[in-house]
Formats: structure tokens, sequence, C-alpha cells
């Protein structure tokens, strides 16, 4: 039954399933610097990250698109999800319950972000590249946007404010954000997450009907030829992609208990897409070690010393996204096929 | 062409009072994107690659404007036109250099790498020219107020009002339109710049310089984009060092509904882009959504049209 690589799978959800509640406890039992929220609040972000990033890996290395939207994909998740489970009082009394709710509530998230990227997939049958690229940030925008706008939206179309639709709508706060998120969001639920997604995406890919995603990268009018559908494969490869963007967007929301549109501009999609070049695209393990990277690298240079040239003094630590962005720079100019390619590439360009 | 002109102003002539109070705003805010956008598609003309750092220019285009200003008025009368245009054209001036230094540090480099590298590369420079600026010891995060240039008025046509910074937008715009068409109809290095645009490779076997005119166009762009980010400038009275991100997108809108690579289309595409979200501005019901209607047309345009208005499809070759 658990045959192949389905055994890491398991062993990996089991190894995260534990260790979550482990980690709770010490953190709750030593609150010393090293375990407290702050750590594991990283944690949980790595998780998420990996999530993205691998699904952008899907469109943007194994299929060879260039989606700037998955932002929007996760904001779409992320509404969805809070939107489900708030006001379930039961999930804060009830750990089964709420557990329950949480899993419909991702699920729900990842399927409204699975139709958006339907509807983003679609343009993809008459555009390629750089126009795709642009339609996709626009989508992305689109949907922030409309976000922006869910407060005004009661007034404006002057629904009954005491309706379910007026009330979810105000609660979605608009441009000030969505706040009051239950914690839902743990370890477990996150790393586990991350590893059914690395899975299902290396699975797909590498079954038969997924070399179709590879044969479209690589040459998409050779792959119409030998009788494989672009059109069909870049849909599915958005949907998919979409699908656990929208998770991790559920995942985001119930772990920062607080959603601002603007967190989900195109700035957050040009994040992700730097974990994906980084690891080189089309790469997964390299892209999974970029996406725990990037996450602890403003950390890292959050703690940069600051010292005094002279009389001015200087703090390294304003410096920060300055550095980031050259690092973008260089690693492009210095090492372009992704940190972590070693070896002749998979599916890459001939 | 003087036929269309004729029928627009006959259709104008028709139009309510306010329609055509915010056909001029439209055509004010249209301007400054087509500026913007004739930058994008130049470089997307001769590199094939989206210059995200574009947006970035304009607003340095803007800062320069804000820190010449007071230099320039020691030595010419303050807020008179000819001080606002020597302003200008210093801003230019300075935005061209700077368009073409970073195509030498950071797009040489990079000359023939896939275009996803460059596009990255310039996703970097972008952020890099933005969080520079947003340092304390340089601009700061603070928004500031841009120095009136000209002497401010209002022209009253009836009941329409038209302040003078419009009437200096259109006019500067029209004027750097006329410009930029001689510059690539008329002379040899816009032959050159059209000859790299068709075919780097044949072009260069022809003896033209092709990191000259590379080079050249950027800083024709650029300077264009300084030209925008000043305009701008003075009709919001207000500059940060983000005003680049969501105004180089939206310009970078108008060059792909134009047809990117494609000169008209982008002045086009951003005179459109800029009646289409101003008319969406006055309407109390999709005002909210004014920021997203640019990428909803874009979208609608692309899906009918593929390649933007003016642009041509091109075959695939095998």
């Amino acid at each position: 039954m658990f045959a192949g690589s389905k055994r890491y799978l398991i062993a990996a959800i089991l190894f995260a399933a534990a260790l979550s509640p482990l980690l709770s406890w010490i953190a709750s039992a030593h609150p010393s610097k090293i375990w407290d929220r702050y750590y594991l609040g990283i944690a949980i972000d790595i998780g998420i990250n990996i999530i993205l990033a691998v699904s952008l890996n899907l469109i943007n290395g194994h299929t060879g698109q260039f989606s700037l939207g998955h932002a929007g994909f996760m904001a779409v998740g992320a509404y969805t999800a809070a939107s489900l489970t708030w006001g379930a009082e039961a999930a804060k009394t009830s750990p089964l319950l709420g557990g329950i709710i949480f899993a419909l509530a991702l699920l729900a998230g990842g399927g409204t972000a699975a139709v958006a990227g339907l509807a983003v997939g679609v343009p993809s049958l008459r555009l390629r590249g750089d126009y795709l690229a642009i339609v996709t940030l626009g989508f992305g925008e689109i949907i922030r946007v409309i976000l922006q706008t869910t407060d005004t939206m009661v007034r404006n179309w002057e629904l009954d404010p005491t309706g379910g639709l007026a009330r979810l709508l105000e609660n979605m706060g608009g441009a000030s954000g969505m706040k009051g998120i239950a914690t839902l969001t743990n370890f477990g639920w996150a790393w586990a997450l991350a590893a059914v997604t690395v899975f299902v995406i290396a699975a797909l890919v590498n079954s038969t009907y997924g070399r179709g995603f590879l044969a479209v990268h690589d040459d998409e009018v050779a792959a119409g030829a030998m009788g494989i559908n672009p059109v069909r494969y870049k849909v599915t490869a958005f949907v998919i992609g979409a699908f656990f963007a929208g998770v991790a967007g559920g995942l985001y929301a119930h772990h920062k208990q607080y959603l601002n549109p603007n967190g989900f501009d195109f700035m957050k999609s040009i994040d992700i897409v730097v974990m994906v070049i980084l690891g080189g695209m089309g790469r997964t393990v390299g892209v999974i070690i970029a996406a725990v990277l990037l996450t602890l690298l403003p950390e890292w240079l959050r703690m940069l010393p600051s010292f005094t040239l002279g009389n001015v003094p200087i703090q390294l630590t304003d410096f920060r996204l300055i550095i980031y962005s050259l690092l973008i720079i260089g690693l492009m100019m210095a090492r372009p096929q992704g940190l972590f390619t070693f070896g002749k590439a998979r599916g890459g360009k001939a | 062409m003087f036929c269309i002109l004729f029928w627009i102003s006959v259709i104008c002539h028709l139009l309510p009072e306010q329609a055509k109070q915010q056909l001029i705003n439209g055509l004010a805010l249209g301007a400054i994107y087509a500026l913007i956008a004739l930058g994008y598609t130049m470089v997307y003309g001769v590199l094939r690659f989206i210059n995200f750092a574009h947006g970035d220019v304009f607003m340095l285009g803007a800062f320069a404007g804000y820190f010449l200003s007071p230099l320039v008025s020691r030595l010419l009368p303050a807020k008179s036109y000819l001080s606002g245009a020597v302003v200008l054209v210093l801003a230019m001036l300075i935005c061209a250099a700077l368009g073409m230094l970073i195509e030498f540090l950071a797009y040489r480099p990079l000359r023939n790498r896939p275009k996803l590298i460059v596009l990255i590369t310039a996703i970097g420079v972008s952020l890099f020219i933005e969080y520079t600026c947003q340092h304390k010891a340089v601009f700061g995060a603070a928004p500031r107020s841009f120095p009136d240039l000209i002497p401010a008025s209002n022209l009253h046509f009836g009941s329409l009002v038209v302040s003078s910074s419009q009437v200096i937008v259109l006019v500067t715009t029209l004027l750097l339109l006329v410009a930029l068409t001689f510059i690539v109809q008329k002379t040899k290095i816009g032959t050159a710049m059209r000859a790299v645009s068709f075919n780097e490779k044949a072009a260069a076997l022809m003896g033209i310089n092709v990191n000259f005119i590379i080079s050249f166009t950027f800083g024709l762009g650029s300077a264009l984009a300084a030209a925008g980010g000043i305009l701008y400038a003075m009709s919001y009275a207000s500059i940060d060092p983000l005003m680049g991100v969501q105004t180089g997108l939206k310009a970078f809108v108008a060059a792909v509904l134009g047809g990117i690579g494609n000169l008209p289309g982008a002045a086009l595409g951003g005179v459109f882009l800029g009646l289409v979200e101003t008319i969406a501005g006055g309407i109390p019901e999709i005002s909210p959504y004014r920021d997203a209607i640019a990428f909803a047309i874009l979208i609608l345009i692309l899906l009918i049209r593929p390649a933007g208005l003016l642009g041509k499809m091109q075959p695939e070759k095998v």
C-alpha cells in the first residue's frame, strides 16, 4: 500500500505531527529564548513558504510559464479560509473539532484559489511569455484591489447590514485588514501540508501524465506535435499551483491572525518567484532549500550589528532590504541557474 | 489624422460639461502614462525584456526636480516657465545618465542570458533603488511636497477649468512626442535604433554599434520617464520613493495595451488608460476599483488582441 515515495510522505507527515505537540510543549514549559514563539513562528513561516515556492515551481519551473500572481492566489485562499473559521467558536474549545473545521477551511481556501487559477489559466490559451506574466500580475492586483474594498461594498451595493454577506464583507475589513482570526496553524499543520505539497507535485511531475508539463516547458510546438495538449497542461499547472497557494494562504491567515490586502501585493509574488529562481527552476529540492534560506535571511539580516563610523552611528539592520535586493542582482549575475543546481539540468532547455 | 481630430472635437462639443472636464483631467494623466510607457516599449523593442526599474527612474526624475528647483531658482526667477523648463531639462539629463548607468552595470553583463534572468535582475534593480531611496540617509520614506515650478493659475473656458499645470503637462508631452518621433524616424541614430530592434545581429553586421544604441535607448527612455516624473509631481504635488511602483506598473500596462515595442501604441495606450481611469474615478460605483480597472482592461484587450492594440502578431517559428 505504501510503496516507494509514499513511505517518505507518511514518515514526513508523522514526523511533523509528532514534533508539533513536542515543540509547543517545550515552548510552554521553557519560555526561554530559543523556543519562544518567535522561533516557532519562523519555523511555521518556513513550512508555508515551502508550500508557496513548490507550488509556484510547478507553474514557473516545471511548466515553464511565468506567473507573477502567486500572492493573489494565496490571498484568495487566506481570505476564504479565514472567513470560514471566523465565528466558529467550537474551533477554540475542542481541538479535534477545530482540526476538522480547519482542514475543511483549508480545502475550501485551496478550492477557491484553484477556481481563480482556472480564471488565470484560461488567458494562457492565447498568451505566452511576457504577456502571460503581465496578465498574472494584473490578476493579482485585481484581487488585491477587490479585497481592499470589501467594506465599502456593503455601502455601495446597499446590502442589508444584518445579512450574512454584509457581515462577512464587513469582517474582511477592506483596506484596514481582517482581524481576530483564530490561531489554528501550528508547526504540525504547516510542515505536514508542506510534505503533502512536495509529494503531490513531485509525484505528479514524475508520473506519465506529468511528463507533459516538462514537454510544454521544453518546446510547446513540439509537445503539441507529439499529441500533448499544451493549453490543457498549462491550465492544469495553474489550477494545481493555485490550489496549494490557497492552502498556504489559509495556513498563513491562521498563523498571523491578521490579513491585510497590501500583504499580498506584487512584492509578495516576487518573493516567491525569487525562491523558485534561486532554487533553480524546476528543481524541487533546490526550491525547498531556497524557501528555507530566504525565510531565514531577513531574520539573519535583522541581527546585523550596529557600529559607529567616526561620529556617525551606522545600523546595518537599516540596510537589510538593500542587501536583499543586491543579493538578487548578484545571484542573477553569478549563478543564474540557481544556487542549488549542480550537474546537468533536467527538463531544461536544450 | 486631421479628420480624426475634427471628429473628436465635434464629439467633445456634444458632451456635457462635466464629461469634458473629466476628459481634460484624463488626458493630462494619460499623457504622463504615455511618457513612461514609451520608455518601457523602447527598451522592450531593443532588448526584449521588461525593465522593471523604469518606474523607479520616473521616481528619481521627480526627486531630481525636487532638489534642482531651489538650485535653479537661485540663478533664474523662481516659479517662472523658464526655470521650470531648465529644471525639466536638467532632470531629464540626470535620469538619462542614470538609465545608461543602470543598463551598463546591471543589464549589459547579462546581455546574452535568458530573458527571465534579466527580468529578475531588473526587479532586483528596482528593489535596490526603492530601498536605497527609502533609507533615511537618502530620501527617507516620508512623502515630500513638491515645490511649485511654474506660476499656478487656472484658465477658464466657459465652465471648464484647466489648471496651468495641466496645460504644461499636455504641451510638454506633445513636444516630447514630436521630438521623439523626429529622433526615431529622421535621424541616423533613430534609424540605427529601429535596425537593432528589427534584428540585432544583422544590425551589428551592418556596422552599427549595438552597445551604444542600446545605451542611447535607455538614456532616451529614462529622460522621458524623468519628464513624466516632474509632470506627475507638478500635478499631484507629493512625491515619495515608492511613487514609481503603481504608476510604473500602470504605464507598463499602457505599453502592453498598445502593443509592446510599438511607439505610437505606447502613447495611445497611455492616453487610453488615463482617460478610462479618470472616467472610472468619476463614477461613484466603480471609483473604489480604479486601480484594478487598468488591469481588467488589459486582460480583456489581450484576450481579444493578444499582441495589444497596435501590435503585430508574430507567427511562431519552429
